[in-house]
């Protein structure tokens, strides 16, 4: 470890500002970006898996099974 | 319409009709270059250092407002599925396409250059080099623009997108040929620079027109 | 080898194969990446000993560095699956380019905020013309070109070949971006300014550096591979296999 305590830690010699801003900004966009892989990802699931219910809905509907 | 001579005269008699074609990209660098001294302070000495890199980014903007209808009329009109679905190499016909349109809007340009150098204060000296870096540059944004043209043809809202797509593929040669000017008046020599920025036209001219013929391929839902 | 290697190429182009295999990987990467950029940024942060000149504000070269190389990278990568896309017309290499593009522009425009941040306290501003923040702005525009213009076409074949070949006239400009900026900048400005000498870098900065720049790829494979898949599920969805898949789920 570098620095003598966690203040010193915070304080980056003066730069703290800076450097925390920079890993600020950098986390928050990684973080947007993950944020939104997971919702495209749970988003195509649910679609999917709607469609193929409606689809089974309609193939075992009484009406389709007697003219199949 | 496929060979290289027809494709070209027949370029080449459109635009000479549609003589607003050929104006308007010319009038519109004109205008821009204009709004310059305007917009700052014409004081002959800021004139000087801003001249070449103004005249060359109206130019580009030039060009590349005009490239928006390059294939937009015979896409509409069937004549690019004509030419697509013909069993011959795409490269001549789009190569002369792409030389009648530079000559019909690049090429005045060039000539109108030396003009507007004027009125930035440009010493004569330079203004044949301004107008030489031009003629190496232009056809190279002509080539790069029908690029984004040909990707952007079928989309029906070309302008904004084109330039999104353009303007990045344009750094390189603005470097280069605004650089020229700059270069000569700074007491360097330029020659090396017209070397790199015909180099860059030779890889513009031999591969631009396969990446623009794959373009049209794309857009037409091939 | 040249065999198998190419055979396993030939499957990587099955949408599917590509689904099973990720999808036994993804477990294991996604792992080693946090792990990866946890250790290399708390490394950075915390173990490395200041820089003589620059103090602690040099700390941010721990992102920016493995950004604008992952950025790089990422657009590399890019335009070889354009090439691939317009080529050989494989669905693969299309959902590749889509999948790479929204991450690279971030990193690349993590990289140059950093790069602002970073240049306040040791430039004095925050934004200097500098050859290589120049050439990060250019490539992060031409990200941005690639992402309009996928998202101007509905058709999403059609989206990716054309998207594919912009990545590959990208990557030819990207080359020659770079020299012309290093020339443009040599020329307007007398001393030039480094963001960083690896060369004379000591190894207690280095290591975590380079730990650092293996965590920020890890991630950005890990993130595309899952956008991937879930693109690879998104226009396979009439397909049984996918259908199967996610009832077993359930």
């Amino acid at each position: 470890m570098y620095f003598e305590s966690f203040a010193d830690f915070l304080e980056m010699g003066r730069h703290g500002f800076y450097v925390w801003t920079a890993y600020g900004v950098s986390l928050a966009l990684i973080v947007t970006n993950l944020v939104a892989m997971v919702h495209r990802r749970r988003q195509v699931r649910a679609e999917i898996r709607r469609a193929s219910r409606r689809e089974e809905a309609v193939e075992n509907h009484p009406r389709n099974e007697q003219s199949s | 319409m496929t060979g290289f001579a027809p494709t070209l005269a027949r370029e080449l008699r459109l635009g000479l009709c549609a003589r607003a074609e050929i104006i308007n990209p010319l009038f519109f660098f004109l205008m821009v270059v204009t709004l310059f001294p305007l917009g700052l302070d014409p004081e002959p000495d800021l004139l000087r250092r801003i001249g070449p890199g103004v005249v060359w980014v109206a130019a580009l903007l030039a060009v590349m407002l005009s490239l928006d209808q390059l294939f937009r009329r015979d896409y509409e009109s069937g004549a690019l599925e004509q030419l697509l679905v013909a069993p011959v190499a795409l490269y001549f016909p789009v190569l002369a396409r792409l030389l009648g349109h530079w000559l019909l809007t690049g090429l005045p340009l060039v000539v109108l250059s030396p003009v507007l150098g004027g009125l930035f204060a440009l010493p004569a000296a330079v203004l044949d080099e301004l107008a030489l870096s031009l003629l190496l540059g232009t056809p190279i944004l002509t080539v790069v623009g029908a690029i984004g043209a040909a990707l952007t043809t079928g989309l029906g809202r070309g302008g904004m997108l084109l330039a999104l797509l353009v303007l990045p593929l344009y750094v390189p040669v603005l470097i280069f040929g605004a650089g020229v000017v700059g270069r000569s008046l700074a007491g360097y020599d330029v020659d090396a620079v017209f070397a790199l920025l015909g180099a860059l036209l030779a890889l513009a001219v031999s591969l631009g027109p396969l990446a623009v013929a794959a373009g049209l391929r794309i857009s037409s839902g091939d | 080898m040249w065999n198998w290697l190419k055979k396993w190429y030939h499957k990587l182009g099955s949408p599917r194969y590509f689904y099973e295999i990720t999808g036994a990987w993804l477990p294991w990467v996604w792992p080693l990446a946090v792990l990866t950029l946890g250790a290399g940024l708390v490394w950075g942060l915390a173990f490395a000993p200041p820089d003589y000149q620059q103090g602690n504000s040099y700390r941010i070269i721990f992102i920016h560095v493995p950004a604008a190389s992952a950025a790089l990278l990422g657009y590399v990568a890019m335009g070889v699956a354009g090439l691939v896309a317009l080529v050989w017309r494989m669905k693969m290499a299309e959902i590749m380019i889509k999948a790479i593009a929204p991450f690279g522009a971030t990193l690349a425009a993590i990289a140059l905020i950093t790069g602002a941040i970073w240049g306040k306290p040791t430039w004095g501003t925050w934004w200097v013309w500098d050859a290589r923040l120049t050439s990060m702005l250019i490539l992060l525009f031409l990200y941005l070109g690639v992402i309009a213009l996928q998202n101007a076409i509905t058709d999403p074949r059609q989206a990716g070949r054309a998207a594919g070949l912009l990545a590959v006239v990208g990557v030819i400009n990207v080359v020659i971006v770079k020299y012309s900026v290093q020339w443009w900048n040599s020329l307007h400005q007398g001393s030039t300014i480094r963001m960083t000498e690896e060369s004379t870098m000591p190894p207690e900065m280095l290591t975590p550096l380079l730990i650092s720049m293996a965590g920020f790829y890890l991630l950005f494979a890990c993130i595309v591979l899952v956008n991937a898949r879930s693109e690879v599920l998104w226009r396979e969805r009439r397909a049984n296999w996918v259908r199967r898949e996610l009832s077993n789920v359930l």
